[in-house]
């Protein structure tokens, strides 16, 4: 009861000292939030963009880096159509930011009927690229990426192949060794990256492309095991696995972790919030993150964040349209 | 009660014919090699509560069930009156979310139902329709970091984020 | 011999003070954020996730843990008091409490959920401390058939649980799997039944908005009308002895606390399972075995004790793949996981190699939380009862606004809320025609995780589905499952024939 009655007086002291507050001739200072920050998620709760957000969360409020606190809201519907249209339509956009991944650029473009424009949303920061892999399990004996094409090349559609969701990362990735490999594996969907480590794990599909973060658990005990690496040079974490370069193909692919305003923030807000995720981005803690889970993608921010996002939309576009789902 | 039973059973049908049309955007067959497509799930369930239906109507016919026999009116006037200042003080409720906010709405929502539908005295009124909103508040908004909304009254609580936060 | 030495270590760990101050207060935030509708584990650990960065993380996974803990014995609070259940963990809970509170033995619910509860927490504890390993590699070879067949399972179980009305049950259930395929369809990543293209259906819909409307708004709607608005919740006088005597009577419902305890775990340690469909699965098999199953539903103190023993076992459960594969059984556990990662602990098969001292603290915490939950609860319990002694008038407008609130706090959508209502006054008038509303609720959740293990299976399979019944695991899962549906069928058509021929006779 002690306390209640604390905050009620608490709550009459803020009334007035606000009253008061609002009463005085306005300073100049920088922008400041007002009131808590909505901090929309692109996908659903636990996954690997939720767990990032958590931890940039987390991250601005142990070191107390903003004034006003950040507050989490999970909107995967729609393969983060919901999340867009949510962002789009925020009543007030000074306050509201997003975290996105790739579904920022596919989801666009395949359901165009949601009238999102990507360049409308304000450059925050690219916290990161997170960088997939291809795993194998232990048992099928597979070592290398040649191995690989060979078995997946005599299983024909027998081959399965996990991966979360539907015409997004991971199923771009299957295409693009099907059509550059002469493969005919079979995709599954499913609906996080947890659940395919873990059905590879039971030997229920025959590989996967995670991201080492959902894979590693895995991987440390011995039970699955990467042979190839989609990124430009090999990993740090994984200096024996080659790329796909080596491999002969021009090609890297990366999921962008980046921070965006809400269509229609004033630019004292945006600075603000650049500034917010700078102090994040350069703190021990995501440093070291970064380092643990194997990170890529340094941080952009402001008009070469634009420009990646309008050459990472091209790119999907393309890849979208050869895979058949967009015309 | 009986007449009831049957309008109930026709709207239930009918919604349960645009569940199966609202499948159909979807492919409801048997993709062969691949398993049921994307709308085979709802629209054969949607069939499904169409054919509970049409039992449902048969037994009506028959006089089966406890509803098709019975002369009970379905909503008496106790009953309807019930359900226009309850439910609509509800709907109200709901409605006035979108203007007041939340906690606004809150507080004239108690009022309305504790003092003029429940005849308490203005006292027990409005010491609980205060205390409310104000303890919502304290456990939504700042313990548990859940923002509800506020409506127009938004600035009102700007100092209080300040205090708070 | 080696693991008890382990849990002795684990359980010096927990008994640090700052632990003990840890778990007290996640136990309790853990009670009331359950008992909240609208709210449950998996909103107060993803709230206090931040505040665990000022503290160790062995101290941290242990306060969250306490919350998790508590929160399971917090959802059937307002299952029992309310008849809104807090959580889909305690659906099942009100089919039984429910009536027994409007009897006026809310205290003897309250008591039932509370031990069952703690003997649920306690042997799933035991199993999990014994059997972690072996228990992981199971879990591992349950793939996407043999899922799907326990989702089968878990209907079958529950054939009875509707009215005596067949086509009214069915309709229900056919009603709550369509609205569980509202959304995203995950296998074409279409949208699928977005109802006048409107954004708020993109997230499907969640089965608290059902239930809260169902529950909420629509039960109490209904209790109005049936009761003519006057009404005294319960008339429990509340005195230690009573409570006592409660405990004494709760012992009823040995027979639910001891399925539910090894069910739920069972099923917990399932991946993509959890708990609900555990505590659902409890439910069930309790009425099945019970000698008198048409009692359940009016009140029987088994049907408290099962579904609360199974949801908190399951709970315990779902924690065994999280640790040792990293794979979460729950939403929470998901949340869980996240945190390990944010405080540099990586989940997997090596953490109870490595991490040995988190680990064991962890469980040796188990152990501790679950006790310290079970007093907690008892404590607050003639709280929960003088809530209920407020005169109605006053009661039922707080039930509507935390049915409101709880209903935009689920997914902080207004559109959600609106559905709720739409929801809650279409129950309401379905109830009046003897429509069950419990099987549409039970379907909602059971929908999701059904139907995509269904596709991928046949995916798996090109589209023979053969596969539910070639496989080891899930063929003879599926034989029960198919067997237990048919049993009322067979029942009815031996008993007409036995009528024939007695009227032959």
């Amino acid at each position: 009861m002690a306390i209640s009655r604390r905050h009620i007086l608490g709550l009459a002291g803020a009334l007035s000292i606000g009253a008061m507050v609002a009463g005085l001739p306005g300073t100049a200072a920088a922008w400041e939030p007002t009131k808590p920050i909505d901090f929309i998620i692109m996908a659903g709760k636990g996954g690997g963009a939720d767990k990032m957000a958590r931890l940039m969360q987390a991250i601005v409020e142990s070191e107390k880096m903003a004034s006003k606190p950040l507050v989490p809201v999970n909107k995967s519907g729609g393969s983060g159509a919901e999340a867009l249209i949510a962002a789009k339509g925020a009543n007030d956009p000074d306050h509201t930011i997003m975290v996105t991944l790739n579904s920022f650029f596919t989801t666009p473009l395949r359901q165009p009927k949601l009238g999102i424009d990507i360049m409308t949303f304000a450059p925050v920061g690219r916290m990161a690229e997170d960088t997939f892999l291809l795993w194998v399990h232990k048992d099928s004996g597979i070592k290398t990426f040649e191995e690989f094409l060979a078995k997946a090349k005599a299983d024909g559609n027998k081959w399965v192949m996990g991966g979360t969701g539907k015409a997004q990362e991971d199923e771009l990735l299957t295409e693009y060794l099907n059509n550059n490999f002469g493969l005919t594996i079979k995709y599954v969907p499913y609906k996080g990256g947890g659940t395919v480590a873990k059905q590879l794990a039971g030997k229920h599909i025959n590989s996967s492309v995670n991201n080492p973060s959902e894979a590693l658990g895995f991987y440390e005990s011995g039970d699955v095991v990467p042979i190839l690496s989609f990124t430009a040079e090999r990993l740090p974490l994984f200096p024996d696995v080659p790329t796909l370069k080596e491999k002969g193909k021009d090609f890297s692919y990366g999921m962008q972790r980046a921070v965006v305003g809400a269509p229609g923030m004033s630019a004292d807000a945006l600075k603000y919030y650049q500034d917010l995720f700078h102090k994040v981005y350069t703190s021990a803690k995501w440093q070291k993150y970064r380092k643990d889970k194997s990170l890529f993608g340094d941080e952009l921010t402001g008009d070469p964040l634009k420009a990646y996002w309008d050459e990472q939309r091209e790119r999907h576009r393309k890849m979208l349209t050869e895979m058949g789902a967009i015309k | 009660m009986r007449r009831a039973e049957i309008i109930t059973a026709g709207l239930m049908a009918l919604l349960s014919i645009y569940l199966m049309y609202k499948s159909t955007e979807l492919d409801i067959g048997y993709i062969k090699g691949e398993g049921p497509g994307g709308g085979f799930w709802p629209f054969w369930l949607a069939a499904g509560m169409l054919l509970s239906c049409v039992w449902i109507a048969i037994n009506w016919v028959l006089k089966k069930s406890p509803p098709s026999q019975s002369d009970e009116k379905y909503l008496d006037s106790y009953g309807l009156r019930m359900l226009l200042l309850v439910g609509g003080g509800v709907t109200a409720f709901i409605a006035m979310c979108h203007i007041l906010g939340f906690y606004g709405a809150i507080l004239v929502f108690l009022i309305y139902y504790i003092r003029f539908l429940g005849r308490h005295s203005w006292p027990a009124t409005l010491a609980i329709s205060i205390t409310t909103p104000v303890v919502t508040f304290l456990f939504f908004d700042i313990a548990m970091r859940i923002v509800l909304p506020k409506g127009y009254l938004e600035p009102l609580f700007l100092p209080l984020y300040d205090f708070f936060f | 011999m080696e693991i008890l030495g382990l849990l002795m270590d684990g359980v010096f760990i927990a008994l640090d003070p700052l632990n003990i101050l840890l778990m007290l207060i996640g136990v309790a935030l853990g009670l009331f954020i359950g008992a909240m509708p609208g709210l449950g584990s998996v909103n107060g650990v993803a709230i206090l996730l931040p505040a665990t960065f000022l503290v160790p993380p062995a101290s941290a996974m242990i306060f969250l843990a306490a919350i998790y803990y508590g929160a399971m014995y917090g959802g059937a609070i307002s299952s029992i008091t309310l008849g809104i259940p807090g959580a889909s963990t305690a659906v099942a809970t009100t089919f039984d409490g429910r009536p027994l509170a409007l009897k006026g033995r809310a205290d003897l619910a309250l008591v039932t959920a509370a031990v069952a509860s703690f003997v649920g927490g306690s042997v799933a504890n035991v199993l999990f401390t014994a059997f972690a390993p072996p228990l992981a590699s199971v879990a591992l070879d349950f793939g996407d058939p043999e899922i799907f067949a326990l989702m089968l399972l878990a209907f079958a179980t529950f054939v009875g649980l509707g009215g005596d009305d067949i086509p009214k049950t069915l309709f229900s259930i056919f009603f709550g799997l369509v609205m569980a395929s509202v959304g995203l369809d995950i296998m074409t990543g279409e949208p699928r039944l977005i109802f006048g293209d409107i954004t708020g259906f993109m997230h499907g819909i969640n089965f608290l908005v059902l239930a809260i409307g169902i529950y909420g708004i629509g039960e109490m709607l209904w209790t109005i009308d049936s009761t003519r608005g006057n009404l005294t919740m319960t008339e429990a006088v509340l005195s230690i002895k009573r409570i006592l005597a409660a405990c004494r009577e709760s012992i009823k419902g040995w027979k639910g606390t001891a399925i539910g305890s090894f069910l739920g775990f069972f099923v917990g340690i399932l991946p993509a399972a959890g708990a609900t469909p555990g505590s659902l699965m409890a439910y069930g098999v309790t009425k099945m075995v019970s000698k008198n199953p048409k009692e359940f539903g009016k009140g029987h103190v088994g049907g408290v004790a099962a579904p609360e023993a199974a949801n908190n076992s399951a709970s315990t459960g779902a924690m065994l793949p999280m640790l040792t594969l990293g794979i979460p059984g729950s939403p929470t556990t998901a949340i869980l996981l996240g945190g390990m990662v944010i405080w540099g602990l990586q989940p997997g098969p090596l953490l109870f190699q490595t991490q040995t001292e988190f680990v064991w603290g962890l469980i040796g915490s188990f152990y501790i939380s679950n006790l310290f939950a079970l007093i907690v609860n008892l404590a607050f319990i003639p709280l929960f009862i003088w809530m209920l002694r407020m005169p109605f008038t006053v009661l039922a407008p707080m039930i509507f606004v935390l049915s409101v609130v709880g209903g935009y706090a689920a997914t902080q959508d207004m559109h959600d809320v609106w559905l709720m209502l739409i929801f809650g006054v279409g129950a309401y008038l379905l109830r009046k025609l003897d429509y069950p509303v419990a099987p549409a609720v039970l379907a909602i959740v059971l929908g999701p995780i059904a139907e995509p293990k269904l596709r991928q299976s046949l995916l798996f399979s090109s589209g023979d589905p053969m596969i539910f019944l070639e496989r080891p695991i899930s063929g003879p899962i599926t034989v029960i499952a198919i067997i237990l549906i048919l049993l009322p069928l067979f029942k009815l058509i031996r008993d007409k024939l036995k009528g024939k021929k007695a009227a032959a006779g």
